[in-house]
């Protein structure tokens, strides 16, 4: 039965990464129509650099995955701060709103703010997918730091303060530095989150302005090219990165394999 | 950020409660503005004629409402996005539910931790790259041809790319990882104990599956279904990229009466009937999973 059980998991394991390798494979790959046997180069990505369409939406990527990091960070950190450490009315409801933006679908999400921000004038563009991917992100920032806070011995907080530390004092002094690892890892979270954002940059991006996802999409609407394979790689191996040390820092690879 | 800065310390001056809601202030002030009023924007626009921009005059209408009734097409649309949905969350429990259980009963320690990250890296990863990928793989004498080519020279080309089937593959690849997340984490926490238990009392390993495993292993199939099932049926790339013309689901419909069509007050009632499609699913399920819970 273990044997067997191996060689299944093995198969998936194939499944799940066969065909993002082959993608990677043919962007090192000479054939212009993915044609084997493999030729190795470097012209495709060399052919990146020149492609002023697709370093502009990396750049823009890059630029409000930042912006989306602090905001949702910050502001996601204090709301935590207040849902984990205090009791008030309504903390509940409060919680229970975190759940909408996770789990509505994104096409609904995305329609829905092309609907708002043409309305209101807001419009489309960087600052309306800023808007956007920060509300994606907060409710993932509440939960990791929420997560680091509840695992933090409240007492610890409350002996710096009988030795007589003021609570503002205690509060950046223990809690602080102990929750710094939450803090990074909600921070490369929202980081994730905001660059493999296709759906709702999609509806708000505009034809000058837009993301790399939604650049990779519309080359791939228009017929591929082993370019499109360069530019995919290079987020994977991004998004990849950012994922291995989030799950250093927050414990994530050991979920359920603890004892 | 001056103003959220200052109220982190919480000056002596200020009352708690005044604390804790400039603490929750700036970030639900965000999530009102960028996600509850555009769907509140959405709802009224979904009973307009049409969109109020320039100077057109928008009425109230419930036509879009009624859009299932009109155009049959449209039913059919929506039975087939339903159709998708199920083969996609069916075959992901079918897969996952076996690998689950490989995991975390033939595997140990390091090597287990390093798989199980292994399995749910995938899922961090860009979703349309993925996507992307099948279709070096599907299409025709692409790499699953090139592979049967091996064994059989002669082979005809399955050329699956733009056709139902390839969706479906593509989603599973999408989704696999959640139903192995979900389904470990219910069938870690079976005691070994309990499995000697029943064999040593001569039940059989089919009877040990469908009296033990599969029970205790339901919320997490259960919770594993509602978290694909929900995205699946709302899901336009994957159709528009491996499907092709074959690839038409009311994902894909929403998305053309945006982009294409501009008929946004449709577009918006067909997002709301399938968010309260959504709804009912998640309203459902969550009883069932309670239930599950409280009676074990």
């Amino acid at each position: 039965m273990t044997a067997l059980g191996k060689a299944f998991l093995f198969a998936v394991l194939v499944f799940l990464y066969l065909p993002v390798a082959v993608l990677v494979a043919m962007a090192f790959n000479a054939s212009p129509l993915y044609a084997l046997p493999f030729e190795f180069t470097l012209h495709w990505f060399e052919a990146l650099s020149g492609n002023a369409k697709l370093i502009a939406a990396t750049r823009n990527s890059i630029l409000i995955a930042l912006l989306t990091t602090v905001i949702a960070t910050t502001i996601g950190s204090l709301a935590a701060v207040a849902l984990s450490r205090r009791r008030f009315r309504g903390r509940t409801l409060l919680q229970l709103l975190l759940l909408p933006p996770i789990a509505i679908p994104w096409l609904i999400i995305g329609t829905a703010m092309l609907v708002f921000f043409f309305w209101t004038g807001i419009g489309r563009g960087l600052h309306a997918m800023v808007l956007g991917h920060v509300a994606l992100a907060i409710p993932y920032v509440v939960l990791v730091v929420g997560a680091g806070l509840n695992a933090q011995r409240i007492d610890l907080e409350e002996a710096a303060m009988s030795l007589g530390s003021t609570p503002r004092h205690a509060f950046f002094a223990v809690t602080l530095p102990l929750l710094m690892p939450s803090l990074v890892a909600a921070a490369l979270f929202a980081f994730a989150v905001s660059l493999d954002q296709f759906v709702v940059s999609y509806f708000l991006a505009t034809p000058g302005v837009s993301t790399l996802p939604v650049e990779i999409y519309t080359s791939i609407r228009k017929g591929f090219t082993p370019e499109v394979n360069a530019v995919s790689s290079l987020l994977l191996g991004a998004s990849m990165v950012l994922i291995v040390v989030f799950a250093r820092l927050s414990g994530m690879g050991g979920v359920g394999g603890r004892r | 950020m001056s103003e959220p800065q200052g109220a982190a310390p919480a000056p002596r001056s200020l009352r708690p409660g005044t604390v804790t809601a400039l603490l929750v202030a700036p970030a639900y002030a965000w999530l009102t503005l960028a996600i509850f009023l555009p769907l509140v924007a959405m709802l009224v626009f979904s009973f307009l004629t049409v969109a109020p921009f320039g100077n057109r005059v928008a009425e109230f209408t419930t036509t879009h409402y009624l859009v299932f009734f009109n155009r049959p097409y449209l039913v059919e649309v929506a039975l087939r996005s339903l159709a998708l949905g199920a083969w996609t969350t069916g075959i992901c429990a079918a897969i996952g539910l076996p690998a689950a259980l490989a995991l975390s009963r033939a595997f140990r320690g390091r090597t287990r931790e390093l798989l199980f990250f292994l399995v749910i890296l995938p899922f961090w990863t860009n979703g349309l790259v993925r996507v992307f990928s099948w279709t070096m793989v599907l299409r025709e004498n692409g790499i699953l041809d090139d592979a049967v080519r091996v064994l059989w020279p002669a082979a005809p080309s399955f050329g699956l790319l733009y056709s139902q089937p390839a969706i479906v593959i593509g989603l599973v690849h999408a989704y696999l990882p959640y139903m192995i997340l979900t389904c470990y984490l219910s069938v870690v926490a079976i005691d070994d104990a309990v499995l000697e238990a029943a064999k040593s009392l001569g039940a059989r390993a089919p009877v040990v599956f469908w009296k033990i495993v599969l029970p205790l292993a339901a919320p997490g199939l259960i919770a594993g279904s509602v978290l694909i099932f929900v995205p699946v049926i709302g899901s336009f790339m994957e159709p528009r990229i491996l499907g092709g013309k074959a690839g038409v689901t009311i994902g894909t419909v929403i998305e053309d009466q945006f982009t294409q069509a501009f008929n946004w007050p449709l577009g918006s009632a067909l997002s709301f009937i399938m968010l309260a499609v959504v709804l009912v699913i998640f309203a459902v399920f969550s009883r069932a999973l309670r239930g599950r819970l409280t009676a074990s």
